[in-house]
């Protein structure tokens, strides 16, 4: 017998054994507002149960890999670049939200994501996006005639 | 001889002119996004699913086609001149062609996976037009057990059997499950796991979870990760044209690619990743130049390219036959059919043969465009490698959010497709498999509606799962193909503790 390498306990395995064993309770929790409806075969519950046990056992799974070390090696990551990504994203559902429109929403994820990969001319980016919106929207919204939302610029352009 | 009088009439479909433009947009479009790096033929078809919705079924489904095949030769150009293959069936491909056009060969190389592709997906496309229709006569005579067997099957198959670690391909697949409950049961009425959501009692949409995963999953991974790699597109020099000497080595491969491809990508066991490598694997115990293999050989590029084209087609089959959809591509083209209310099955064939032939009869036209349009045209495509990395993530998320927006204009659409991306995000930071997934929203629904059919035409008897001999011989398979993988794991481990 070799000597094995003392194996480090994954502590981010765990943290997803956990979230799946979360997601299994919710599945469960959620099982008790249904009532049992059918006369033959089976109800709205069978399934659920199904997928909830299926869960919490492959989290227990995932949690063994986790304490054995057996989840792959990872490399240094940079956090930046996600912060700005999802900063993007949250800006353009705001936007939406609050009716500023897909126009102005999409250039500030186009100047987001592209600060994110490292690029460092925001304002340029804005406009680029900005013109990049006004082409999709012109396009798929005149043109396809899919419904994107509306602000004040889109109402200027589709009058 | 049916399939010959049927691919004939679908003929007449596909070249009306209306059709033709559809199809070519359609290879225009897949090889443009196919050549993006980062972009498989899975999330080209689920970016460019939005653009069609609006247009008649017959023409997108034609256009889809047109996407699907122009993806998989946009994604061997990008594997072949920056290495950075955009799925793991052109991992193979990237091997050797990436090396070849290092060494100033990327005009053979780019040549023979695009002519090699031609013949794999002609031959594959042909084996699909007789292959289906019977698939289909054997498929007339399944009952609900059979199918909810059979995707049991396909479950398995796509999650624990071919991956890594059955462990966490099988949690995937899960999380696909437990997203497949959300919404209105279709049997009692009942809203399941949507918290007082009104946007949820539809359920949750297979491209907005795709697009996540994948679009904005990809974007996220990369951009964390910048620091680590670089991007170098390698210039393609010398001639374009293969030498007759390269011509006489890629003949072979590409049937025994086809030959791999066509067969394994037929049977619901998920992915080309199989069939490429093993074709990889094959023409270098094969080669008469095994010297040349890890430093560009034009075989290592013919053999995997023409594996994977023809598993594409090969995905076909179950996808048309019996709309079991074995990889993430054909899970998005279960989407876009879907998208129009229509499902692929035997009743497809039966109902809309013209919709079904004319999409068979116009993969062969959309592969000849293709062997055009790549070939003379190759400069072109390449140009779009130029893009700088940062513009072309933040078109893609652009382009991805539009997408969303525009199939279901609301916040909470929007709010799923960053969740899902974190989702995807953290599936590739920790080595899950993401085909499951999607795989499982997909099919599990349809699992459960064809389950509880079975058990209430049994009157909630199980045991009609095993009396029917369809049923009883899939779920063995299934089984197997389940415990199979944790076997061998054990085999190995307890093999390398004897050493």
């Amino acid at each position: 017998m070799t000597t094995r390498t003392p194996r480090r306990v994954d502590k981010a395995g765990l943290l997803i054994a956990l979230l799946l064993l979360l997601l299994a309770g919710t599945i469960w929790w959620d099982l008790s507002t249904l009532e049992l409806s059918s006369v033959y075969g089976l109800g709205p519950k069978a399934m659920p149960i199904v997928v909830a046990i299926g869960l919490a056992v492959l989290g227990v799974g995932n949690a063994v890999s986790a304490l054995r070390g057996g989840l792959p090696e990872r490399e240094s990551l940079l956090w930046m670049p996600i912060v700005l990504i999802i900063g993007g994203l949250a800006a353009l559902i705001a936007f939406i939200e609050f009716g500023v429109g897909f126009i102005p929403a999409t250039a500030v994820l186009f100047a987001c994501t592209s600060a994110a990969f490292g690029r460092r001319a925001f304002l340029t980016d804005l406009a680029i996006g900005f013109t990049a919106g006004v082409v999709i929207y012109l396009l798929f919204a005149k043109l396809l005639t899919l419904s994107l939302p509306m602000g004040p610029i889109e109402r200027l352009i589709g009058a | 001889m049916d399939s010959l009088f049927a691919l004939a009439h679908g003929l007449t479909v596909a070249i009306q002119p209306m059709n033709l433009l559809f199809a070519l947009i359609g290879v225009l479009l897949g090889t443009a996004v196919g050549v993006l790096p980062g972009i498989g033929p899975a999330l080209t078809v689920a970016l460019l699913l939005p653009i069609t919705f609006k247009l008649d079924p017959g023409g997108s489904i034609i256009m889809f086609a047109g996407i699907y095949y122009g993806g998989m030769y946009g994604g061997s150009t990008t594997a072949i001149l920056i290495n950075t293959p955009g799925e793991s069936a052109s991992m193979a491909t990237a091997l050797e062609g990436n090396k070849m056009a290092k060494a100033g060969r990327g005009g053979p190389a780019l040549a023979t996976s695009a002519i090699g592709s031609f013949v794999a997906g002609t031959i594959a496309t042909l084996g699909l037009a007789f292959l289906a229709p019977t698939l289909v006569e054997l498929a007339v005579r399944f009952g609900p057990e059979d199918y909810f067997a059979l995707m049991c099957v396909a479950f398995v198959t796509v999650s624990a059997t071919f991956g890594d670690s059955p462990i966490r391909g099988l949690t995937s697949l899960f999380v696909g499950l437990a997203l497949g409950l959300v919404g209105i049961d279709k049997l009692t009425g009942q809203a399941r796991l949507t918290f007082g959501v009104p946007e949820l009692l539809d359920g949750v949409e297979v491209t907005t979870l795709a697009v996540g995963l994948f679009a904005v999953g990809e974007a996220l991974y990369v951009a964390s990760r910048r620091h680590i790699q670089e991007e170098v597109v390698e210039p393609v020099r010398g001639s374009l044209w293969m030498t007759k000497e390269d011509w006489k080595r890629s003949w072979w491969p590409w049937i025994r690619g086809t030959l791999f491809g066509f067969p394994i990508g037929a049977l619901p066991a998920g992915g080309a990743e199989i069939p490429t490598f093993l074709s990889y694997s094959t023409e270098k115990r094969l080669t008469k130049y095994p010297e040349e293999f890890g430093k560009g050989a034009i075989e290592g590029v013919a053999g995997p390219e023409a594996a994977n084209n023809a598993s594409a087609a090969g995905t076909l089959v179950p996808l048309l036959a019996l709309g079991l959809p074995t990889s993430a591509t054909a899970a998005m083209m279960l989407a876009g059919f879907q998208q129009y209310g229509l499902n692929p099955g035997p009743l497809l064939f039966a109902e809309r043969p013209e919709l079904v032939w004319g999409l068979i009869a116009s993969l062969f036209i959309a592969n000849a465009m293709l062997l055009v349009l790549n070939l003379p045209l190759v400069g072109l495509w390449v140009k779009l490698l130029a893009i700088p990395q940062p513009w072309l993530y933040a078109g893609i998320l652009v382009f991805a959010t539009m997408g969303t927006i525009a199939a279901k204009p609301s916040v909470v659409e929007l709010t799923m497709l960053g969740a899902f991306g974190v989702l995807g995000f953290l599936m590739r930071r920790f080595d899950y498999p993401i085909a499951p997934v999607v795989v499982g929203l997909i099919l599990g629904p349809i699992a459960e509606a064809q389950l509880r059919r079975a058990l209430s035409i049994s009157l909630g008897d199980p045991m009609i799962l095993v009396q029917s001999p369809i049923s009883a011989t899939l779920l063995a398979i299934a089984l197997i193909a389940l415990v199979l993988p944790f076997i061998l794991k054990g085999l190995n481990r307890f093999k390398m503790n004897e050493d």
